[in-house]
């Protein structure tokens, strides 16, 4: 299992309800259940991954994050999961709202664009970097609204989001984020794990 | 060919060896009304095991009957179903149990305004008592009893199947592990009353239908019955679906006729479809049906709607959709979906991308189809656990 998932697993207690917003072939919702006893739900776009899902008893709904939200009820959940998807909405102001109104509590992940070797690419090649992590070139890519992990904790400042826990993930070591270690961390992290809430 | 007089002689005589059951419980109608002692037609397929945790109700469509897979016995036509239902199909009948009961106000041998009323001797015709889909889910739990079914592993249904399904679901919470809703809707639109409506006065305008006295006579109101079924068929399919299989394709001939003909092949299949329909269907069971269909409001039944029609299940839903369906759209589907999820069941949801239209769900659809298969062996992986438990 990939490290990340390891993470955001280890933030879910157990017995609890999830939905698993982009939740791919249902990896992550399988694991949830099967070891944590926790009640899943997933939204998925991609036909194969529903059906991969359906073929796991996964309960999953196709839909598209970005305008089918609003059929989940207010605060129906204990935890809203979005991995690594936050940064391909139009509008993800507007879905991490809509996810904090269907979670009492969210975890985001993003793949960090302040990563050294991002930064680097840009600095010293003047290129759109291609990372393990941003896998795209620059007229590929899904991704319409690449943040830092600082900008990610700037934007909630300003919403007035409480962060709970913010892990940051490079390959198989994760660290604590916290204002004091922000901008080292904001050099050193692949991908951060946001709790907010 | 026999004559129709003589073909419907030689139904009935068939239908008499159905099987079937007499349900003697009283049945209070929606209307008011009070049955009992109605025969109720069924089918089954594949074998009930010894844990009796394999079996699947069917319920079907409009036009539909018992006769699910196979060959039916009556039309001596393949089953409605053939495509999803059988050895090795989707529900795999050599792993399944299917049932299916023939709805009450049909012709397939359940009590339908054909059969004699005892009251005067006489085909029931227009003093049926008008049915619901609630009055023809309730006729079916006697079935259940009857067959030793406790817990379904599944129950289904397409177009009026899925809404009979929706009703099963509200009124009996515990009898459905799963339940897979296809292409139907909690409610019927207006579109679609009024598509009813003009089947119903294609039928009425018909002088042999006779105010629905023409059973006793041993005739059909045919031509109007074959337009109401040549409604059913432009609905069933999508614009492109139509456009691609037919265009302006001429019917074996170079150039047009100058004649009111069926010159277009499109002409040429309605006809046919219409006219193969009246050697199998009653006139008045189109009106009672469609009638059943039109009034169906799940959200009517209860004070807050859906929601409280969906409370407290424990059934595992599924619900699909086509997205070339006019009849009954994704919309709809969603937003059976959306009160699943707001009254906290289990559901999964998925739209199958075809240009086949409402008539998807009968058809040779491999995503649909794979979509099923996998749902219905995860939920037997899952009850044969739980009822280990």
């Amino acid at each position: 299992m990939k490290k990340e998932f390891k993470v955001i697993a280890e933030l879910l207690p157990n017995n609890t309800r999830v939905l698993d917003v982009g939740c791919g072939d249902g990896f992550l919702m399988n694991f949830l259940r099967e070891e944590k006893n926790i009640e899943v739900r997933g939204l998925e776009l991609n036909q194969e991954n529903v059906q991969l899902c359906i073929r796991k008893g996964l309960p999953v709904i196709q839909g598209n994050a970005e305008t089918e939200l609003h059929q989940f009820p207010n605060q129906s959940f204990d935890y809203v999961v979005l991995s690594q998807t936050l940064q391909a909405f139009y509008n993800p102001e507007k879905v991490l709202k809509n996810l904090l109104r269907i979670g009492k509590a969210v975890i985001v992940s993003i793949p960090n664009f302040g990563y050294w070797k991002v930064r680097m690419k840009l600095l010293f090649f003047g290129e759109m970097p291609v990372t393990k992590t941003l896998p795209n070139t620059w007229y590929n890519t899904p991704n319409l609204h690449m943040c830092t992990i600082k900008d990610l904790f700037k934007f909630c400042d300003e919403k007035n989001i409480n962060i709970k826990q913010v892990v940051g993930v490079n390959e198989d070591k994760t660290s604590l984020i916290k204002k004091s270690n922000l901008e080292i961390k904001n050099l050193f992290s692949k991908l951060g794990i946001f709790l907010i809430g | 060919m026999p004559s129709l007089a003589g073909l419907f002689f030689w139904m009935n005589r068939k239908i008499e060896d159905i099987n079937k059951i007499i349900v003697k419980k009283p049945l209070k109608l929606d209307c008011g009304k009070t049955i009992n002692n109605f025969p109720l037609a069924y089918e089954t397929y594949g074998k009930l095991n010894a844990n009796k945790d394999n079996a699947i109700l069917v319920f079907h469509a409009l036009t539909g009957d018992q006769f699910v897979t196979g060959t039916n016995p009556i039309t001596n036509k393949e089953g409605w179903w053939v495509t999803a239902v059988g050895p090795g199909k989707a529900i795999d009948t050599d792993k399944y149990f299917v049932i299916c009961a023939n709805v009450i106000g049909g012709c397939m041998g359940s009590l339908g305004p054909k059969d004699t009323n005892p009251e005067n001797n006489q085909p029931y015709g227009l003093d049926f008592p008008v049915i619901t889909i609630k009055d023809m889910v309730r006729a079916q739990e006697s079935l259940l009893e009857h067959l030793g079914v406790k817990k379904l592993l599944c129950a289904t249904g397409g177009s009026m199947g899925g809404m009979q399904l929706l009703q099963f679901c509200a009124t009996f919470p515990d009898k459905a592990f799963s339940a897979i809703p296809i292409a139907c809707s909690s409610s019927h639109s207006a579109q679609n009353i009024a598509l009813n409506e003009l089947a119903r006065q294609a039928i009425m305008a018909d002088p042999v239908w006779n105010n629905g006295k023409y059973v006793s006579k041993d005739v059909q109101p045919k031509n109007g019955l074959a337009v109401a079924r040549m409604v059913g068929h432009i609905s069933y399919l999508s614009e492109k679906g139509m456009q691609e299989k037919f265009g302006r394709k001429l019917q074996e001939k170079a150039d047009y006729e100058f004649s009111f003909n069926a010159d277009f092949q499109v002409e040429s299949y309605l006809r046919h479809q219409g006219y193969a329909f009246v050697e199998r269907f009653d006139a008045n069971s189109i009106l009672y049906i469609t009638r059943a269909m039109d009034y169906f409001d799940l959200s009517k039944q209860y004070k807050d709607g859906l929601v409280e029609a969906f409370k407290n299940q424990n059934t595992k839903f599924l619900v699909i959709s086509f997205s070339s369906d006019w009849l009954y759209t994704t919309k709809e589907n969603k937003d059976i979906v959306i009160a699943l999820n707001a009254s906290g069941a289990d559901v999964s949801y998925s739209e199958i991308v075809t240009d086949k239209g409402h008539d998807a769900f009968l058809l040779n659809e491999p995503e649909f189809l794979k979509t099923l298969k996998g749902f219905i062996d995860s939920m037997y992986e899952k009850f044969k656990n739980e009822k280990r438990i």
